[in-house]
């Protein structure tokens, strides 16, 4: 894993954890962010805190999240969409 | 059957500057204290006003937490606070009312002012184009009531009324108004106002009508009005449903009325608030002889002073003690009909009157006793409580003692 891939993985998880109020080493990329009590309001908040860290737009509608171009199902997943919209975003 | 249902007070709570709870504050008004300072505020450098009756000393972080403070506007934050006070002294913190029969009605005129103030700042003046995702449950208006309303699980009605600087008083009239038509049982009232920041300072800047040294309300060198900020909450009950469980009652609120002067959007109206104060009268079944205390709406502005004395004139044959604590605690806008509800408890509960801080000088123009500086003893058994707001909106309260 390049620092740069790390650094994403580290923040997603720090900002996931956050939003739980868990201790962010019991946050693996497995962990589903519902499932560790992360709420729609919370998402939304998650959501903001990536934007923010990374300066990335992040396509995601709370009324249909599972339409969104942005899949929230594990703390990988965020991981790598992430990543996808640092490469698409900052390409110039 | 909701013919005769009377209103009591069991419990009263605040936050504003004279203190951060009823007892200091009550302490604060009874030394004659004026809580009007210099404005601590960013870019208060670009305000011309330079003093408010801010809330010392206040730590958010030390009442709310991480999670709570993402949600809460000061203006909520306030209103919790008074919230608990109050709610603690009713015995009700912890249930003891069926929630269905029980609701919350805060005024405000700000609402959640500093939270779009501040992010009025970041797209515009910082031009960042994302803002927190919480901004709009923190400002709206309906929030402080929302956020009591879930903190006590009260399902009853809960709503804001906003009518600028008489929004706490026709909170409150509404609240009476739903206990006397068997709407509810409790209803959680008063009002919480958070305006202390460079835009909301800024935009009363513009009217000049505020004070640059301090506010001295029926004094001849009277020069404005101050801006105050806090909540003050009171507990408001059926009496029966009161005394059926033992509550504390700290007084009655025999009576309310509200006028329109339907007039001009900012100068008073004498005949507006005449109409009020003798509604509430009539409304307690009061005559004007029964009152020995009227909290003034009394700003400090030439209008005001001037059209309210000659309003208490017309109303009183012999013009009770009048006081007006916008000196000590300032203009709370939506909060300080609220605020000022513990002062006519301090009159009706203790016999002391608190007094008008600040005068200095008689006023031909305010022909009234106003009760100068420093507080007094004397027994009421019903005082006034007025707000007379912009837009010629009026309400009156009359509370009798318990």
């Amino acid at each position: 894993m390049t620092d740069a891939r790390k650094d994403v993985a580290t923040t997603v998880r720090a900002i996931v954890a956050e939003q739980a109020m868990v201790p962010e080493e019991t946050v693996t990329p497995e962990t589903v962010p519902a499932e560790i009590g992360v709420d729609s309001m919370g998402l939304v908040e998650a959501i903001f805190a990536i934007e923010e860290a990374f300066d990335i737009r992040v396509p995601f509608n709370a009324n249909a999240p599972a339409e969104s171009a942005f899949d929230i199902s594990s703390v990988a997943a965020i991981t790598a969409a992430v990543e996808r919209l640092i490469a698409e975003q900052k390409r110039t | 059957m909701s013919a005769g249902r009377r209103v009591v007070i069991t419990g009263a709570g605040t936050i504003n500057a004279l203190g951060g709870d009823v007892a200091a504050t009550r302490a604060a008004m009874k030394a004659g204290r004026s809580a009007i300072g210099p404005l601590r505020v960013r870019d208060a450098d670009r305000l011309s006003i330079a003093v408010g009756a801010q809330v010392e000393g206040y730590d958010p972080a030390a009442r709310f937490s991480r999670q709570e403070l993402t949600l809460y506007d000061p203006v909520t934050q306030f209103a919790l606070i008074a919230a608990a006070e109050a709610m603690a002294q009713a015995g009700l913190a912890e249930g003891g009312v069926e929630p269905s029969r029980a609701g919350v009605i805060l005024g405000t005129s700000g609402g959640g002012l500093q939270t779009q103030d501040e992010n009025f700042r970041l797209v515009y003046e910082e031009q960042r184009n994302r803002v927190h995702p919480f901004v709009v449950p923190r400002l709206m208006n309906n929030a402080p009531p929302a956020h009591v309303s879930m903190r006590y699980g009260l399902t009853g009605p809960s709503m804001t009324v906003s009518s600028a600087c008489a929004s706490s008083n026709h909170a409150i009239a509404q609240a009476v108004m739903t206990i006397r038509a068997g709407m509810a049982d409790v209803m959680v009232s008063g009002g919480t106002e958070a305006m202390l920041c460079f835009g909301g300072v800024k935009a009363w800047e513009g009217l000049r009508v505020m004070s640059s040294d301090t506010c001295r309300p029926f004094c001849a060198t009277r020069s404005g009005m101050v801006q105050g900020e806090g909540a003050a909450v009171v507990v408001l009950e059926e009496e029966a449903h009161a005394r059926a469980r033992g509550a504390p009652i700290l007084g009655e609120i025999a009576g309310i009325a509200m006028t329109s002067d339907a007039a001009d959007i900012v100068q008073p109206d004498r005949a507006g608030a005449v109409a009020a104060m003798t509604g509430a009268l009539r409304d307690a079944g009061l005559d004007p002889s029964d009152i020995g205390y009227v909290n003034a709406h009394g700003t400090g502005t030439a209008a005001n002073d001037r059209t309210e004395s000659a309003a208490l004139g017309d109303v009183f044959g012999s013009v009770p003690p009048v006081s007006s604590t916008k000196a000590m605690h300032g203009h709370c806008i939506g909060a300080t009909g609220a605020i000022e509800l513990l002062a006519v408890l301090m009159a009706l509960e203790e016999g002391v009157i608190a007094p008008t801080a600040n005068w200095r000088e008689a006023d031909p123009d305010c022909p009234v006793d106003c009760v100068p500086n420093a507080a007094r003893p004397a027994t009421v058994r019903a005082a006034l409580s007025n707000a007379f707001a912009f837009g010629g909106q009026n309400a009156v309260l009359a509370v009798t003692a318990a």
